[in-house]
């Protein structure tokens, strides 16, 4: 292992490979920024100029540096505007939004960066040590544990339902899952629920549903409320700093995330997503009471958790892509495009055969992550500037973007009308106090969710899979238990509170 | 009845509309070979649609306990006048004449309507400012999607 570094070491360091992590770094930061454009499709941009450079290990560079640059300046627009323009980053605007109106945009940022340099380091570490052996983990994984690891994933709707609204929490998810079910599911080929529209034929579009969720309706109450816009002083730099106290508390749930949120990624089909709402349900759960209340409403923890989780498991959705040449996300199906076009074969081989592609590839994302951190920091200041833009030019710019977003993804005027559509339907659910967060987990699990489950059944003929797998039945517990638990913690509080004895 | 209840009935209509659907309508296009399958295309709508019936009846009548402390929520729908209402309408209506005209009038007509327009809906007088900032905002993002990301946008009306 210690000579592969070496080799690694001896290719990441040349000068034009340097050159190659910031330029990408900077591409990916930029173009991520603007919501709609996702790792995915600023990969498949970059693919062109990655080819024509001809030397394989610059091009993974190359790539590498877009796809963490991408990640973070994605997380950006969900910070500051609230339209998180990846799924991915969705958990990430739960609590990084409310930090940035509170006027503490610099310091959103600044912890974002900096758990996502923790979780991509770590799992960079972790995918040197473990990635051979993680391979075979991987493919012990079936349809029947993906669609139990679904359901844990669902199971994070609890940590968004407050004393009471349990049930509004539960009815948003089901929404979300029915809404999911529009369109030509992959698995029967037959269009349901579309009405006879064409343009739902293809189901709803996932960018349009976030930006109609969050930023549409944060526009409108922008507009409708003038008072909310006084951001006060949050381009200021010295609202960067980090606290002692703060760093303290982050650091548990930076170490947690990192490790959790690369182990997900590894499993293929599961990434960044999962690991994020999970990550977001883990830390929420571990909380003492108090911490508790703050998630949703700017917790530093809340905001640590996801970009941690969501970085970790980017590093770790490598493992099946580079040991086994099984592409476990969109993201990293694309990558292996790239790899082949330049004619290298990941798999089990590629470890003996172009060592210095793989450990080169492995340093690289740790110096990307590096220099992502150090050119980032001192932008921070800068990036949150955007929130002093005043707010005649800032809402219409943000409006704009919104549309932007989904119609570059689609190409589709209709599609903006449907942007409107629900973003009507989630203010006016939003006056309602309804949970818009679960609506929107539900629509980006209910496909896979339902994919892996009638697959399952399809194997098992029925559905005696959930008996037969062990593990399947383990995580349809821990789900069981992610939802029971909170409830109950609730009751017994408020039991206590009446004054009925604890009996103990 | 509060606002959460009519909303709750409104999604408990859409759920007995979308469960008849599933329940009534969708086997009967199903292929034979496709009966003999454990699992249909129907299955999972018809779990769903009763899932839903099950919750908003929940909420409909009021079955869970409501938290006792009364959240002081972002914006008071009951006073809805008090905001600036007429100015959020408008713009959601600006969007909707965007969405239009963006195909027949091209980008950069509709772009550069859209952004000077709303801003002087939300109050924005200074047109010597506004106008030049919002034909260099459109032509940059222009260049950026269509030039270096490759993504087609018309930037000029269809008749040119």
């Amino acid at each position: 292992m210690i000579e592969g570094l070496l080799i690694g070491l001896e290719t990441a360091f040349s000068l034009q490979n340097l050159l190659m992590v910031i330029g990408g770094c900077l591409i990916g930061t930029f173009i991520g920024m603007l919501p709609g454009l996702g790792p995915m499709s600023i990969i498949a941009i970059m693919i062109p100029v990655a080819i024509t450079l001809g030397d394989p290990a610059a091009a993974l560079i190359l790539l590498a540096g877009v796809y963490y640059g991408a990640i973070f300046g994605g997380s950006t627009s969900s910070i500051l505007l609230n339209a998180p323009g990846v799924a991915g980053t969705v958990a990430t605007s739960f609590d990084g939004y409310p930090m940035a109106r509170a006027g503490m945009a610099g310091k959103a940022l600044t912890i974002a960066a900096i758990s996502s340099f923790a979780g991509g380091t770590v799992g960079a570490i972790l995918l040197m040590v473990f990635a051979p052996a993680l391979s075979s983990v991987a493919l012990l994984f079936h349809s029947a544990e993906y669609f139990a690891l679904m359901v844990v994933g669902l199971s994070a709707i609890a940590a968004f339902a407050g004393t009471g609204q349990v049930a509004k929490a539960l009815l948003m998810t089901i929404l979300g899952l029915i809404m999911a079910t529009v369109g030509e599911g992959a698995l029967f080929n037959m269009p349901r629920f579309t009405m006879g529209l064409m343009d739902l034929q293809s189901g709803f579009s996932f960018i349009t549903l976030a930006m109609a969720i969050f930023a549409l309706p944060e526009a409108l109450f922008l507009v409708m409320n003038p008072a909310r816009s006084a951001q006060g002083d949050s381009g200021k730099i010295e609202n960067l700093r980090i606290s002692k106290k703060e760093a303290r508390a982050i650091a548990p749930v930076i170490g947690r995330q990192s490790i959790q949120g690369f182990f997900i990624g590894v499993l293929p089909g599961a990434g960044a997503t999962i690991a994020s709402f999970l990550g977001y349900a883990v830390e929420r759960n571990l909380a003492s009471e108090e911490e508790r209340k703050e998630f949703g409403h700017g917790s530093i923890k809340g905001l640590s958790a996801p970009e941690t989780a969501n970085n970790a498991a980017c590093t770790g959705s490598f493992v099946p892509l580079l040991t086994l040449g099984i592409p476990g996300s969109g993201t990293t199906a694309i990558l292996l495009g790239a790899l082949i076009a330049l004619n290298v074969n990941p798999g089990p081989r590629l470890m003996v055969d172009e060592p210095q592609i793989f450990w080169a590839v492995i340093i690289s994302m740790y110096i990307g992550n590096l220099i992502l951190l150090i050119l980032n920091l001192p932008l921070i200041p800068y990036i949150a500037k955007i929130l002093a833009i005043p707010r005649n030019y800032l809402i219409p710019f943000i409006l704009f973007f919104t549309m932007m977003g989904s119609y570059i993804g689609q190409n589709n005027a209709t599609e903006l009308l449907i942007l409107v559509g629900f973003g009507i339907c989630a203010t006016v659910l939003r006056f309602a106090d309804y949970p818009l967060a679960p609506l929107l987990i539900g629509f980006i699990l209910g496909r896979m969710l339902e994919d892996n489950f009638s697959r399952s059944m399809q194997l098992y003929d029925g559905v005696a899979f959930v008996l037969e797998r062990p593990m399947t039945l383990g995580l349809l517990v821990l789900a069981g238990l992610l939802v029971i638990v909170p409830s109950y913690r609730a009751r017994r509080a408020k039991a206590r509170a009446a004054g009925v004895a604890d009996g103990d | 009845m509060a606002l959460d209840r009519w909303i709750s009935w409104i999604i408990l209509c859409i759920a007995l509309a979308y469960g008849y659907a599933a329940f009534f309508t969708m086997d009967q296009l199903l292929p034979p070979f496709m009966q003999r399958n454990p699992i249909w295309p129907s299955t999972f709508p018809k779990v769903l649609s009763v899932l839903a019936v099950v919750t908003s009846l929940i909420i409909l009548l009021g079955l869970e306990k409501p938290s006792g402390e009364e959240k002081t929520p972002d914006i008071d729908y009951r006073r809805l006048g008090d905001y600036n209402i007429g100015q959020a309408l408008m713009l959601l209506g600006m969007m909707v004449v965007y969405a239009l005209t963006l195909r027949p009038l091209g980008f950069f007509i509709s772009t550069i309507g859209f952004i000077t327009i709303s801003a002087i809906i939300l109050g924005e007088r200074k047109l010597y400012v506004l106008i030049p900032v919002s034909a260099v905002a459109t032509f940059v993002i222009w260049y950026l999607v269509e030039q270096v990301l490759g993504i087609f946008l018309r930037p000029l009306p269809i008749f040119f």
